[in-house]
């Protein structure tokens, strides 16, 4: 079983990384990767939304949107599938709301240090995609949140490593054109491939 | 039609691509593109649902307060994917399958939210609606091309047409396998820029800004 566990998280990390198999978060992922700092800060902020937005959302498709699950409320014939996206998107969004004003009440250092990126990911396709990977692969709930974290750690590494890389590019002499966005999806191409040597790997 | 209303729709086109440019919008689009088919009935969605969301963000624009304008754009959005969705599934089902988790994430496609909120909340509908084809166009245009060169040197065709012969299949080309996989996205998508950007050198950025994401706490030019 936890052998299970242990090898859900190491795939949704590294060999199905969002961002770099999947394309998922790219706007932030290029936008927040100058800096280092603020990259973790982002990384942070995105492991801990994925992680309590995935096994949320998997409660709710499990006892809610998915085709018979409204039985325990006496109506097994009411199919709901089709509200899936608005009841994803909105549990993000409202989650994101109270985390960012939970954390503001109750730990102001977290509040300036992960505060705000909140807003940001809200939008983030990493976490709708999350979700929406978690509901096409039908998950548990202990699946689900493993699969959570695990994508969020994954991103996360991928998004520092990426600034880690620009902030020594800074130095170099790239042609003109090339500057800023241009390398660095080059650079996101490299990483890409490096990304792949995990593939295959099972714990 | 008049030239401001040909300019909404044509300047997203090359002038000022949402994706080449803004950089917005590119989480689905580097998925879909492995082929044309896939690719092409993406953009048709996002055109169709960039347009209508314009529209309809446009009629009631007045009526939104300002506090909530963000859940409301997002639950516009978010109904009319489900509505595209729920056409591309009764009518090209086997697309569909392919194009998986992207359809639905055409909700959090920043050049929607953009658009809405750069351009819908502060124009009436007709022009809003134009300024969202011309957006999807853009965008479309940039994910045909991408996905041209990936189908064409990955597994040598296009629109599923044999173009180039596979050796496998006894003729002379040997795919590249790697434009299928997700580095050779990356790096098409880095020379499409880098083109441009040779041909355009005013678009060459000197603050970096992608749509309203800004880095917080970040100033200055990025060299």
């Amino acid at each position: 079983m936890l052998e299970h566990y242990l090898s859900l998280a190491t795939k949704a990390a590294f060999v199905e990384n969002m961002a770099l198999a999947f394309f998922l978060g790219m706007c932030s992922f290029l936008a927040v990767s100058k800096k280092v700092e603020t990259a973790i800060g982002l990384g942070a902020a995105v492991v801990f939304v994925l992680g309590v937005t995935i096994p949320l959302n998997q409660l709710l498709n499990e006892n809610l949107l998915k085709p018979g699950s409204l039985s325990w409320m006496g109506l097994p014939d009411v199919d709901l599938a089709f509200l899936t996206y608005l009841v994803l998107i909105g549990t993000i969004a409202a989650v994101v709301q109270v985390v960012e004003m939970t954390i503001d009440r109750f730990s102001p250092d977290l509040y300036n240090a992960l505060g705000v990126f909140l807003p940001l990911i809200a939008v983030n396709c990493a976490i709708l995609g999350g979700a929406l990977f978690m509901v096409r692969r039908d998950y548990t709930f202990g699946e689900a949140a493993v699969f959570g974290l695990g994508s969020g750690v994954g991103w996360a590494l991928a998004i520092v490593a990426l600034a880690a890389i620009r902030e020594k590019l800074r130095y170099n002499n790239i042609p003109e054109p090339l500057r800023g966005l241009g390398i660095t999806f080059i650079v996101v191409g490299l990483m890409s491939i490096g990304f792949m040597a995990f593939s295959g790997i099972q714990l | 039609m008049a030239s401001t209303e040909r300019e909404t729709l044509l300047d997203p086109l090359i002038n000022n691509n949402p994706i080449a440019l803004q950089v917005l919008g590119l989480c689905s689009a580097l998925a879909v593109t492995t082929k044309m088919e896939t690719a092409f009935v993406m953009s048709l969605a996002v055109v169709a649902v960039t347009a209508l969301s314009n529209l309809s963000i446009s009629l009631i624009r007045n009526y939104i307060p300002s506090s909530i304008r963000i859940i409301v754009q997002l639950t516009i959005i978010a109904s009319l994917v489900i509505v595209t969705d729920q056409v591309l599934k009764a009518f090209v089902f086997d697309i569909s399958k392919q194009l998986s988790v992207f359809v639905g994430l055409i909700i959090t496609n920043c050049i929607i939210m953009g658009r809405a909120e750069a351009f819908a909340m502060q124009n009436p509908p007709l022009p809003s609606f134009i300024d969202g084809v011309g957006n999807g166009l853009g965008y479309g245009l940039v994910l045909m091309l991408v996905a041209f060169m990936r189908e064409l040197f990955g597994s040598g065709k296009v629109f599923g047409f044999s173009v180039l012969p596979l050796v496998t299949e006894g003729g002379w080309y040997q795919p590249n396998g790697m434009m299928l996989l997700a580095p050779g996205a990356f790096f098409l998508i880095g020379i499409f820029i880098w083109v441009i950007r040779s041909i355009r050198p005013e678009q060459v950025e000197e603050d970096f800004h992608v749509g309203a994401l800004s880095e917080p706490g970040y100033e200055g030019s990025v060299r």
